[in-house]
């Protein structure tokens, strides 16, 4: 059986695709698994996006906790005697998935976006180094745990005709020493750095933060209207929240254009836009690293080539 | 309050060549060093232990050669340091199983810091594993740990949303590189790290027979070719040529 699983139902659409194809591909059945209330609308969604079955793991625990979740996953996985397991790539699921095969021994591929079966194995792959290289990984036991992020896979067409089985079980879990105090969100802006098409970034050579002006009004023009940043900018400054940062430890994006203004271009920032279509980079100076992974790059001071070149792009596009 | 801090030597990824023809990197010769947000979970190990007391244990699966690396975490104010000695080729499987069973060789116990990732491959496997084969609760993406006596309390960093959690001790918790700036460790503290113990075991005296269940079969290179149009002379001008570029480019907008 292949499992799928995310308390994201986007990721869980898009999973689909992939666990229908390596179903195909073992002759085994697709499970998408949902922890928690009951909810058949959902599980009824999951069958039309690509699911054999769904199961339905009830429980009283109001709030995820990898402990609980782990316990609840690794009966299911025995219940349903799934050998492969993917689940959503969000924190919640990465800490899942690695806890749960540190309890069932098993090997766990976390961020693949490239899975696949050859000689009756299978293999994923993922970005590592910073991006700097794509580890070819190949599972040599079972269950095969893999964590997919966001945008990998495109969700199949949906198909309310389709028929599935929804299977519905009680499932206790030992519950854990921790507790939860206090859920808060976290300081945003509400922008969507990895659905961007247009991307201005700012990095630590902008002075100020009332600076950040600049890249917004470029922004504007660009009508991509996404501002990003380098990480010192939210994480040490704080002038912009966290879901502007790109990078490693921050967002990875693909937009069709990258500008990075001030950015000298470490490669923990590259590692989360060297996707990108095309990269600008504007640097005051010319031996800065940025514009080695750069496109089209103009050695200046941002504080006169972003004006300037906010007044061209509004004049070019009329 | 006793801690185990659990760091890795990895390689600097910034100094990482590549070969030209395959663009595949070259691991060989690259320097190493503590992953960066190890020294985080050290530097908040030091916070707990100047607050209650206590004893600080670094604990490392790794060549050889990690024992230098380990000095400078005893210099920073580890206590004492342990080092599994393994092969290259292990996987998260077997360095999570040579952790915990190198946890329990070193007896009691309240907390175990990690970082969230290591820098090198960004897995972030290693804390919820090992919190997972020693049954024992987990905080993750921790950027804020108050300890107190008979609990510890973080702050979590979960993406969208900030979880304040709660753990009796034993717990593990993984850290974030923005909870606390890593000190350095003054010329004293370097010389008095010499004196201080690193015991080390082979992975064979601690687990019999354990085997990876996931192979790294191959690193592939990618290339990062870029145009890389530089533009230095008169700025009009650039900036001119910049924008009819991205209009050629089917870029600009719309
Ligand atoms: C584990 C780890 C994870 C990390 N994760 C991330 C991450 O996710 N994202 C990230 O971005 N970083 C990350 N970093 C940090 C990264 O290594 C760099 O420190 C960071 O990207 C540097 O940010 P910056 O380019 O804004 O600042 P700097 O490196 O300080 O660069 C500023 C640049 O601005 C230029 N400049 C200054 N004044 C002007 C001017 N007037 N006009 C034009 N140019 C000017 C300078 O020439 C310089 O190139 C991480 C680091 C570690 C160790």
């Amino acid at each position: 059986m292949v499992l799928v699983y995310s308390d994201n139902k986007k990721l869980v659409f898009e999973m689909l695709n992939v666990a229908v194809e390596l179903g195909k591909n073992t002759k085994k059945e697709v499970i998408a698994v949902i922890i928690g209330k009951s909810d058949e609308s959902l599980a009824r969604e999951y069958i039309s996006y690509g699911a054999d079955n769904v199961f339905i793991a009830e429980t009283n625990f109001e709030t995820f906790k990898a402990e609980e979740y782990t316990d609840i996953l690794s009966k299911v996985v025995e219940e349903t005697g799934a050998d492969t397991i993917l689940i959503g790539s969000n924190k919640n699921g990465k800490e899942l998935s690695a806890r749960l095969g540190g309890i069932l021994n098993a090997g766990c591929v976390v961020d693949s976006n490239n899975i696949y079966i050859k000689d009756n194995n299978i293999f994923a792959e993922r970005v590592v180094y910073s991006g700097n290289a794509i580890a070819i990984l190949k599972f040599n036991s079972k269950p095969a745990i893999i964590t997919i992020p966001p945008k990998a896979f495109d969700p199949l067409k949906k198909d309310e005709k389709r028929k599935g089985e929804i299977t519905k079980k009680k499932i206790e879990a030992e519950k854990s020493q921790s507790k939860i105090l206090k859920v808060q969100e976290l300081k945003s802006e509400g922008v969507n750095v990895e659905d961007a098409e247009i991307i201005v970034s700012c990095g630590r050579g902008f002075k100020n933060k009332e600076d950040i002006k600049l890249v917004n009004d470029l922004a504007d023009v660009l009508k991509g209207k996404t501002v990003g940043c380098s990480r010192p900018i939210a994480a040490d400054l704080k002038w912009l929240s966290e879901d502007h940062w790109i990078g490693l430890s921050g967002h990875k994006v693909k937009p069709k254009l990258y500008i990075a203004a001030g950015i000298s271009g470490q490669i923990q920032h590259i590692a989360g836009m060297r996707d990108s279509g095309i990269i600008v980079a504007i640097n005051k100076d010319p031996e800065a690293l940025i514009f080695k992974s750069a496109d089209y790059g103009i050695v200046g001071d941002l504080y006169e080539v972003i004006p300037k070149l906010t007044a061209a792009v509004k004049e070019k596009m009329g | 309050m006793n801690i185990i801090v659990c760091a890795k030597q990895v390689v600097d990824v910034s100094e990482m060549k590549f070969d030209s023809s395959t663009k595949k990197p070259i691991l060989q010769g690259v320097s190493q060093k503590i992953s960066d947000i190890d020294k985080n979970a050290m530097e908040e190990a030091i916070k707990i232990k100047d607050k209650h007391g206590g004893k600080i244990t670094v604990l490392t699966v790794g060549p050889a050669n990690a024992k230098e690396r380990i000095k400078e975490l005893l210099a920073m104010g580890a206590d004492e340091g342990v080092l599994v000695v393994a092969l290259d080729n292990i996987d998260y499987h077997m360095t999570a199983t040579l952790l915990a069973e190198a946890v329990k060789k070193i007896g009691e116990y309240d907390m175990i810091l990690c970082g969230e990732a290591s820098v090198d491959l960004f897995s972030g496997q290693i804390g919820p594993r090992l919190a997972g084969l020693l049954k024992i609760p987990q905080i993750t993406y921790a950027m804020k740990v108050t300890a107190e006596k008979n609990s510890v309390t973080a702050e979590q960093n979960m993406g969208k949303n900030v979880v304040t959690s709660e753990s009796t001790y034993p717990a593990l918790i993984t850290v974030t590189k923005e909870i606390n700036e890593p000190r350095l460790p003054s010329l004293m503290q370097i010389l008095g790290a010499a004196n201080k113990p690193i015991n080390e075991y082979t992975a064979e005296t601690l687990v019999k027979d354990v085997k990876p269940v996931v192979e790294t079969i191959d690193l592939k290179g990618v290339s990062m070719e870029r145009k890389n149009v530089i533009y230095k002379n008169d700025l009009d001008e650039s900036v001119e040529q910049l924008v009819n570029s991205l209009a050629k480019e089917g870029v600009l907008g719309g």
